[in-house]
């Protein structure tokens, strides 16, 4: 092998990771501007011109701080935690096609870091590792309300896998492959979220609980658990479960925006024009970017507005609601695909959008049914 | 340095249950220092799993003195302590004791006095409400109702600050009437809190009374049977939700609430969401009862012309002798207090504030005894959280609305 491919994958590497460390950093500075603004507040405004060197200040009175250890922790696994926390969610981006590629010094450079041809199970695999830090971190405290919110962590992401998977499944087979890269061409001219827009939904609704946020933020419910699993944590250490957390957002929402919203491509509308990826191949990163900003937006939009969802009504969601949803939403969509290709009719292909929200509405009228019941027809 | 003292499982064991010795439940402290007991409240709760089997609450962490305090000071400085109570409920607690002090030394409150009492008091417990309203999506993880409360319970600070320099610690209500008169643009400022607030009320329901989340969390939590709030001395809204029509506002009129025409909002299901709707209408009703006496404020003093008791004007003190002589006896020795003994009590937006004097003859007080809302209230709540969740917990007790200062005094 040439050591120029080293060179550049070392180099992009590198880039990515700092991307994604700024990206936190100024995820942090949006969340608590877009909330403050729901709430009437402010909001960071101080440090740099609309506070946007708040990142910086926090960063660096995070790095000074004392870091506590409890006397009673185990002090390898406690130290590991973070950094088991920390590295998947780093990882995680490297599968995820940024852009197409463009031309340097004779040299074609493509806009990912490894173009593996199963990034769909890469990513399923990566994403359950990071439940381990939590989980961990919860029980080396030997601190019991850590523990709770581990345990809360491990039940939560193992039930939910289920239904991201499934979701998983919902784009490899409308793209017709497992590799990332040809999974966004396929939605050159459709997104994946307009013939499959239930099964959108169901992931995006996973992710949330995926990156343990507001309504299922269960493991650190400050209400309940004051902080959960990182209540023992400080300084650095606590600022790596901050800084997972926050990561593990940008990722999710570019893999939302790669699986069911057409990834880094244009919208299908600009096609042609000089709006279009094929034209400058920067716009890629562009249109990533505006894609993650508006789904960030509903996860914050979300966390302002909803109640969290109590623990085993959790569960239930998950298992008795999500889990079959997602089954059947995976189901019509291989049948829909095997129909509209055997018969060469467009028209089954078509059905697929129009049974998915069929079936979405029927969970939603099952769910209000349920609350009617539990509450005698008060509601 | 103070040896600390290990505390074993020996000393409290006759609190909890048998598993918990075998180490098959687990025992949690939850408090003093938590973000969901509203205080520093400390509640030991055995848990299986994350199911409480026993909860044990451990109060005391607040306390001031504040009843033995007011043994030392006049009728009209111990007013001053009250505030500090229950800080939710300010002037509240000062109608509670001003009424209990009228009420022994027998003095005539004039009657746009009376009026403006029930304007501020209802103001207050709108206020009170918000903070709870407020507190108790937070704990349900709803974080923008906390600012949007705060929002309305600002105007009400403001208007309290209007009439008495004041946000919070008010001291306005005094014996035999107020402070003094309120300014000119106190009404403007109640009347655009009345056309602004209504919108606001349905504001908050639109988040939070059909959001499913949120019934989910709420309905079914905590029942509270009409036999236990009754038996355990539960007033207020937590009582009202558990089907029992009591509302010393209509039971026992004082101030001239008999002359406003409102609604006791009382439901029969006694549990959480219950008392969430109970406290929601009560929004409504106080809102009602500020406009009517709003509407009907007579003019006049506001204060009683029985200088015995009530320090002339500061006016009169330039060009009266007796006013000059009665402001110094006053404010030096107090006035004297008739041996006897006497409770009144008042509706607080946490239920019954009562308040029981003691007096000797003397200008002191003998015995100050409050009897106050939040103590029988919280007292309740080892009965009703068993078999509920760690989250439902934190939600029956955002629902009792405790605040600690009325716990411990």
């Amino acid at each position: 092998m040439d050591w120029t491919i080293w060179l550049e994958w070392v180099l992009k590497g590198l880039i990515l990771c700092l991307v994604l460390l700024t990206g936190f950093a100024y995820l942090t500075w949006y969340e608590r501007r877009a909330l403050a603004r729901i709430q009437i507040r402010v909001g960071p405004n101080r440090a740099g011109p609309q506070g946007l060197l708040q990142p910086i200040a926090d960063a660096v009175k995070l790095i000074f701080k004392e870091e506590l250890t409890p006397a009673k922790v185990y002090k390898t696994i406690f130290i590991l935690a973070p950094v088991l926390t920390v590295v998947p969610s780093l990882i995680i981006a490297a599968v995820i096609p940024l852009g197409s590629k463009f031309m340097f010094f004779g040299r074609e450079i493509t806009l990912y870091i490894a173009d593996l041809n199963v990034g769909v199970l890469y990513l399923a695999s990566i994403a359950s590792i990071a439940v381990y830090g939590i989980v961990l971190a919860g029980w080396s405290s030997n601190n019991k309300y850590a523990m709770l919110g581990g345990i809360r962590s491990s039940a939560q992401m193992i039930s939910y896998e289920l239904s991201l998977g499934l979701c998983f499944v919902i784009a490899i087979l409308l793209g017709n492959s497992m590799n990332l890269n040809e999974i966004v061409d396929a939605q050159k001219d459709m997104w994946f979220a307009v013939i499959q827009p239930a099964g959108a939904l169901v992931f995006l609704i996973v992710t949330l609980a995926e990156v343990n946020r507001a309504p299922f933020d269960m493991p650190e419910a400050e209400q309940e658990l004051t902080a959960g699993y990182h209540a023992e944590y400080s300084g650095m250490k606590f600022a790596l479960f901050f800084m997972a957390e926050y990561q593990k957002m940008i990722v999710i929402c570019m893999i939302a925006a790669t699986l069911f919203f057409g990834g880094y491509r244009e919208f299908w509308f600009l096609q042609g024009t000089i709006f279009s990826v094929d034209r400058f191949w920067f716009l890629g990163p562009v249109y990533l970017l505006l894609k993650v900003v508006v789904l960030l937006f509903f996860m914050i939009w979300i966390r302002a507005t909803w109640p969290r969802i109590r623990y085993d009504r959790l569960m239930a969601f998950g298992w008795k609601v999500l889990l079959p949803l997602s089954l059947v939403l995976a189901f019509i969509t291989a049948t829909g695909i095997l129909l509209a290709q055997e018969l060469n009719n467009r028209l089954f292909f078509w059905g697929i959008p129009v049974l998915s929200i069929i079936c979405a509405l029927v969970a939603v009228v099952f769910i209000y049914r349920n609350l009617r019941r539990k509450s005698h027809g008060r509601v | 340095m103070a040896q600390l003292e290990e505390v074993s499982l020996e000393q409290f064991k006759h609190l909890v249950s048998e598993r918990a010795l075998t180490g098959e439940t687990m025992l949690l402290n939850m408090g003093p220092q938590h973000p969901s007991t509203h205080g520093v409240l400390r509640l030991l709760l055995e848990l299986d799993g994350e199911v409480v089997v026993n909860c044990i609450p451990d109060i005391g962490f607040l306390h001031t003195g504040v009843e033995k305090n007011m043994e030392a000071k006049t009728y009209q400085k111990a007013e001053v302590m009250t505030d500090r109570l229950d800080y939710m409920n300010t002037m509240g607690n000062n109608l509670a004791y001003v009424v209990a002090v009228e009420k022994l030394i027998d003095v005539d409150v004039p009657v746009r006095a009376q009026a403006l009492r029930v304007i501020l008091v209802e103001l207050q417990r709108i206020a009170s409400h918000l903070v709870w309203l407020g507190t108790s999506g937070l704990d349900l993880g709803a974080m923008s109702m906390f600012l949007y409360c705060f929002r309305e319970r600002e105007d009400i600070l403001d208007i309290f600050e209007l009439v008495s320099g004041q946000r919070m610690m008010t001291t306005y209500i005094r014996p035999g009437g107020l402070w003094r008169d309120v300014p000119v643009e106190f009404e403007k400022a109640v009347r655009d809190f009345l056309k602004m607030f209504p919108k606001r009320v349905d504001e908050y329901e639109t988040l939070l009374t059909k959001n499913p989340l949120f019934i989910d969390r709420m309905v079914d939590i905590g029942y509270l049977s009409k036999e236990v709030a009754l038996s355990f001395g539960v007033t207020g809204p937590p009582l009202r939700a558990s089907g029992v029509n009591w509302d010393l506002r209509k039971a026992r009129p004082y101030c001239g609430y008999e002359q406003y025409d409102f609604n006791v909002p009382v439901l029969t299901e006694g549990d959480t969401y219950a008392r969430y709707l109970v406290r929601i209408q009560e929004l409504r009703e106080s809102l009602k009862i500020i406009e009517q006496a709003m509407n009907k404020l007579p003019m006049g003093p506001v204060r009683s012309e029985n200088r015995k008791f009530v320090p002339p004007p500061r006016s009169e003190i330039g060009v009266s002798m007796e006013a000059l002589i009665h402001h110094f006896k006053l404010w030096t020795e107090g006035f004297p207090a008739p041996k006897a003994s006497i409770y009144s009590a008042i509706e607080s937006p946490r239920g019954e504030l009562g308040v029981y004097l003691e007096g000797d003859g003397g200008p002191k007080p003998m015995r100050v005894h409050m009897r106050t809302p939040s103590f029988d209230n919280l007292a309740v709540i080892s009965q009703i959280v068993k078999g509920h969740l760690v989250a439902d917990l934190v939600a029956i007790l955002a629902s009792i609305d405790i605040v600690l200062g009325d716990i411990d005094r």
